[in-house]
């Protein structure tokens, strides 16, 4: 297991320009498979536009405890990009001036924000319904000071969605890292203590699921089955929901895909399984996500291609709702990661 | 020609048996479709099945598809390779009942 960044090691893919570079050549250019735009020109489909803004997904900086294998962020203890007090400010403005429904917080590890604290607060004062935070458990764990952060988010009535890569410990610490199974499996205890997953409460435990190595995520109504039934047998666990999401070939899991000589056959696999159905859904058509520097991106994985959105306003602080709902969404061919089998979102499966 | 009898990316062209007939490749590609639908038995349970029968008629196309069927399913490598042993014994068993035949034979010829 690496532990460290991309970035740290001096990897050539931890430059974006490479990743893109790779996307776009190789099986792409000599024709053997169909690039993105061809395959939905191909289907007689209609390009993606944005619908109607609902979830403002905000990535707080690339800080994070953990140096999982397939982290799309790249994240790590040695990433030191975090979202600055102005820039929340921003967000706040905007948010208190739009209809936005979801706030859904990531990183990283969003708990890690000096600022975490406060910015939910401050969160909770707005209009918004949901506020989101995707918490990698083991943070819950990792410090004293993170050790009540289940009744923070009880309090402001936190929705928390988790990864969890297998309900068995073996599969869970290759993808993550020595130990993560067993810290995971306490912080889910803790939440569920403080009433989060368990019946009677309307406290939102949601995990989150996703293949570790190259291959597609099966049926997510069958392995959300399998994952209650084992963590409730083997550890008393309870959560509400499981998403399946596919990995997409971007960041460290691109770099596994190469490394293992898998990246040919990954993306076969993905076009194979294009489902033009699950195009409609696909998260960039209602979500938008903002960076640690407050640029605007179509979609979390397009921050870290750093393709902004294709406007002349591309940053949070000159917010420009009109010129937004009329972008072109930036896609290439990582977007097939979305459009797999059932398809694949933040809030798992779309099609 | 390939120098080598199987290749990997021939499974991505199965499809095309049905060139050279039509009408059979449409039955057949039916026909296998259906037995994989969940029925009494779960899509998990046959692709189970399905890994230790390309074992045995040691098909490797057959265990490229099946390992990462079960994968998919979140099938544990533990469970395939038991799948894999149920496979074997009941082919070792097939060479080894015919002991019978073997002794019966000795047996009748001896005196
Ligand atoms: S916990 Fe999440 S952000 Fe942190 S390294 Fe793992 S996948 Fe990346
Ligand atoms: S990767 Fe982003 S831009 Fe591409 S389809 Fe998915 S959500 Fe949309």
């Amino acid at each position: 297991m690496k532990t460290k960044s991309l970035k740290a090691q001096n990897n050539s893919l931890s430059k974006t320009e490479k990743q893109l570079e790779i996307l776009a050549n190789g099986i792409f250019k000599d024709g053997s498979l169909p690039t993105f735009k061809k395959k939905i020109a191909s289907n007689n489909l209609p390009p993606i536009r944005p619908k109607k803004l609902e979830i403002l997904q905000l990535n707080v900086g690339y800080m994070c405890n953990q140096v999982c294998a397939h982290c799309h962020v790249d994240a790590g203890p040695d990433r030191k990009e975090i979202m600055t007090y102005k820039t929340m400010e921003q967000i706040l403005k905007v948010i208190k001036n739009t209809k936005i429904r979801t706030i859904d917080l990531t990183g990283g590890a969003p708990e890690m924000h000096p600022e975490f604290r406060w910015f939910v607060e401050e969160l909770r004062k707005t209009d918004v319904e949901e506020i989101i935070v995707r918490s990698n458990l083991t943070i819950l764990l990792a410090n004293k000071k993170y050790n009540d952060l289940p009744a923070f988010f009880a309090k402001h009535k936190v929705h928390v969605i988790s990864s969890l890569p297998f309900y068995k410990r073996e599969k869970t610490d290759r993808q993550r890292g020595n130990g993560v199974f067993e810290s995971s499996i306490k912080a889910l205890q803790m939440l569920n203590k403080v009433g989060y997953g368990v019946l009677e409460s309307d406290l939102q435990l949601d995990l989150v699921y996703n293949p570790s190595g190259a291959f597609l995520p099966g049926n997510q109504a069958a392995l959300e089955t399998d994952f209650k039934k084992a963590l409730f047998e083997d550890f008393g666990v309870k959560f509400n929901q499981l998403f399946t999401i596919t990995n997409l070939p971007i960041s460290r899991f691109l770099d596994y895909l190469i490394a293992s000589e898998n990246y040919e056959e990954y993306m076969h696999t993905l076009v194979d399984a294009f489902n033009p159905s699950a195009l409609e859904n696909v998260m960039c058509t209602n979500t938008l996500s903002v960076s640690w520097e407050g640029f605007l991106f179509d979609c979390d994985f397009n921050q870290m291609l750093n393709l902004k959105v294709d406007i002349p306003s591309r940053h949070i602080s000159e917010f420009n709702q009109d010129e937004l709902k009329n972008r072109f969404i930036i896609l290439s061919q990582h977007c097939y990661g979305c459009t797999a089998g059932a398809g694949s979102s933040c809030q798992g499966s779309i099609a | 020609m390939k120098k080598n009898y199987y290749q990997p990316e021939d499974l991505k062209k199965f499809g095309s048996i049905s060139e050279w007939n039509e009408d059979l490749g449409a039955k057949f590609f039916d026909y296998y479709n259906s037995v994989f639908e969940k029925g009494s038995l779960t899509k998990r349970e046959k692709s189970l099945i399905a890994l230790a029968v390309s074992h045995v008629v040691q098909c490797p196309y057959c265990i490229d598809a099946y390992t990462k069927d079960c994968l998919q399913r979140g099938i544990v490598k533990e469970d395939m390779m038991e799948a894999v042993h149920v496979g074997a014994a009941i082919k070792a068993g097939a060479a080894l009942v015919h002991g019978v035949q073997m002794m019966n034979r000795h047996d009748q010829l001896s005196m």
